[in-house]
């Protein structure tokens, strides 16, 4: 794999930015997995902050600690122990279910129409479209076909961005919304640019909105299982599966919050992207195999 | 042991020092956005400089204690009054059970700070008392303060006394008019050299939105973008990227016409270029900018935001010193 150098900026006194490429790849990405992990590892004294992202990844420090030249030197030589390594990591594959076209979104969505880009059509019609996808049937099929890596959590807490595993000629990509929308419902699975996201809290956004989840990814009170752990359900590295359901299932699923007795499907796997990028649909059922158990 | 809220003010919320160490997934520092201030109030009535205060903004709220307390009021220019009477800012006054503590309007600056001596004592969520607005938790139920809302106050050191004052060399200055120093990086090759000469050249005003958040600015001219092709992922717009984490104090430009200063409420990371950062000098005078202050962004470089926290920090020992 050709091993491009990265690019080190300041963020004034306190932060130090590295970005790998300009372009969104799945290389960039484990790239900033390998290194930061390797960081944390290293427990460098004055580092407040290891925020991994999409292409590039960003550090925090306390300058009167470690000086911002020394900061600089230990991130550099860690790109260069990482170099060319295998980029493997062990993560987790999870299960998240989507009721698609459901009827919360659908009234966020016509309440800001004059916003998007095509009035007259809903969000999955035009992102169905201009993906050249015979129906919004056959669009949502193919974003739930395949699994999507979490490339980034941010924005607000607990936010997944997701980057879908599959070759680049058939990553679902749609603009943003021209004006961003003041309201999308908590829970919302969205879409921009070639990055799905599922919202974690009500709020402001721009992406395209297709479904939502009844599954709770954010919760300051922990009440779920899988949020014991901590607040925030999702860790860059993550992957997801979305799993189509219907009204009858999203009503059973959310009674079963409020009753705090929803868990997720939730597997350990451990991830090559050499094996990934050689073949991507044998090995996104090799994943799903390892989700379901068989 | 409370103390109520009879007016809630503007955006009244509880803060401290803040809750580094989750900003990897989205959970930003918060804390008092003036930092100089929110210890100078705490260090007045003898508490630990990072117990939690009750930062206010533009228009401050109407307090009823229901004990007697030591308290002190720093930051923006707002007079306090208790029962009416006009009371020294920058300096500890006492107050009886019973006596409501109101505020004049803000004359100068944007963000007043009221502490308690004891400390507002709400719970401590991932090491910090501040209030995460977004993320509804921290502070007083995660929200800013509203009518009726009784604040738990911890237990005075023996140090609090009224009558403790810090000089007037030592007080937060105010002006309308500031210079913010900028660390040009991060995304900054993407403009013309036309357009950062620009940016470092205009006066800038404060917009209205102005928050926690971000504070965003007008009135400079527009920046230009350097032609390219847009990277796959980063959107369409000249001033998009692959979405990218934001540095506290980064400057974004979203399509190249107002620039947002990201302060501790931050948005973690977004699909905006930044162009550079404010050295953390700095930070707290955007704090105290009120809608239309205006500004200019000064050009430094690494050695000179070095030499400015320097200077923070030597003034905020003065402080400690004078009021030890």
């Amino acid at each position: 794999m050709a091993a491009a150098t990265a690019r080190y900026s300041f963020g004034a006194d306190e932060h130090v930015f590295v970005e790998f490429s300009e372009d969104m790849s799945l290389e960039s990405f484990f790239k900033g997995m390998a290194i930061t992990d390797a960081l944390a590892k290293r427990k460098v004294p004055g580092v407040t902050e290891i925020c991994p992202a999409n292409a590039s990844y960003l550090v925090r420090f306390d300058p009167d600690v470690i000086h911002p030249n020394e900061m600089l030197k230990v991130l550099q030589q860690i790109e260069r122990d990482v170099g060319t390594a295998e980029l493997e990591v062990a993560t987790r594959i999870i299960e998240v279910p989507v009721l698609y076209n459901d009827p919360w979104t659908h009234e966020t969505l016509m309440r800001f129409r004059e916003r998007h880009q095509d009035p007259k059509s809903t969000d999955l019609e035009y992102s169905a479209r201009v993906n050249n996808y015979p129906t919004v049937d056959a669009f949502i099929d193919a974003h739930a076909g395949s699994p999507w890596f979490v490339s980034m959590v941010g924005f607000v807490a607990g936010l997944p961005f997701l980057f879908q595993m599959v070759e680049r000629s058939k990553q679902i990509e749609t603009p943003k919304y021209l004006r961003p929308r003041t309201d999308t419902p908590k829970l919302t699975i969205g879409h921009g640019g070639c990055f799905g996201c599922i919202y974690s809290v009500r709020g402001a956004g721009g992406y395209q909105m297709y479904g939502v989840t009844p599954a709770p990814i954010f919760d300051p009170a922990q009440k779920l299982p899988y949020l014991r752990e901590f607040m925030c359900f999702f860790k860059p590295g993550d992957i997801v599966k979305y799993r189509k359901i219907d009204r009858a299932e999203y009503d059973r699923m959310t009674a079963q919050v409020e009753a705090g007795t929803f868990d997720l499907r939730i597997r350990p796997v451990s991830f090559s992207l050499k094996q990934f990028l050689a073949d991507p649909a044998g090995y996104n059922k090799k994943l799903e195999e390892t989700l379901h158990d068989r | 042991m409370t103390v109520e809220i009879v007016k809630p003010g503007l955006a009244t919320t509880i803060q401290d020092a803040g809750r580094p160490g989750y900003y990897n997934v989205g959970i930003p520092l918060s804390g008092a956005l003036d930092q100089y201030s929110f210890r100078c109030a705490n260090l007045l009535v003898g508490n630990d400089e990072n117990a939690a205060v009750i930062e206010c903004t533009l228009l401050a709220p109407e307090l009823l204690f229901n004990v007697s307390a030591i308290v002190a009021v720093t930051g923006a220019d707002a007079t306090p009054r208790v029962n009416g009477s006009p009371m020294p800012r920058n300096e500890s006054f006492a107050v009886k059970a019973g006596d409501k503590l109101s505020f004049d309007f803000m004359r100068l600056g944007a963000r007043g700070y009221v502490a308690i001596a004891g400390g507002i004592d709400v719970p401590v969520i991932l090491g910090s008392r501040s209030t995460y607005g977004l993320g509804a938790f921290g502070g007083f139920q995660g929200r800013k303060l509203a009518v009726g809302d009784k604040l738990p106050i911890g237990k005075a050191s023996n140090t609090a006394k009224a009558g403790r004052k810090l000089t007037a060399d030592l007080a937060m200055p105010l002006p309308k008019e500031t210079e913010l120093r900028v660390l040009p990086g991060l995304y900054f090759h993407r403009i013309t050299d036309a357009s950062a000469d620009n940016f470092f050249a205009d006066t800038w005003a404060v917009a209205p939105e102005a928050d926690r958040i971000g504070y965003r600015y007008k009135q400079g001219r527009p920046l230009q973008w350097r032609e390219r092709k847009q990277p796959f992922g980063a959107g369409s717009d000249p001033s998009n990227i692959v979405d990218a984490g934001y540095p506290y104090g980064s400057i974004q430009v979203p399509g190249g016409v107002e620039p947002i200063i990201l302060h501790r409420d931050a948005v973690s990371g977004g699909g905006y270029a930044m162009i550079g950062t404010i050295i953390s000098a700095d930070m707290d005078k955007i704090a105290q900018m009120q809608p239309n202050y205006k500004a200019r962004f000064v050009r430094v470089d690494m050695d000179q935001a070095l030499a400015a926290r320097g200077d923070y920090k030597a003034r905020m020992d003065r402080v400690r010193k004078a009021l030890a």
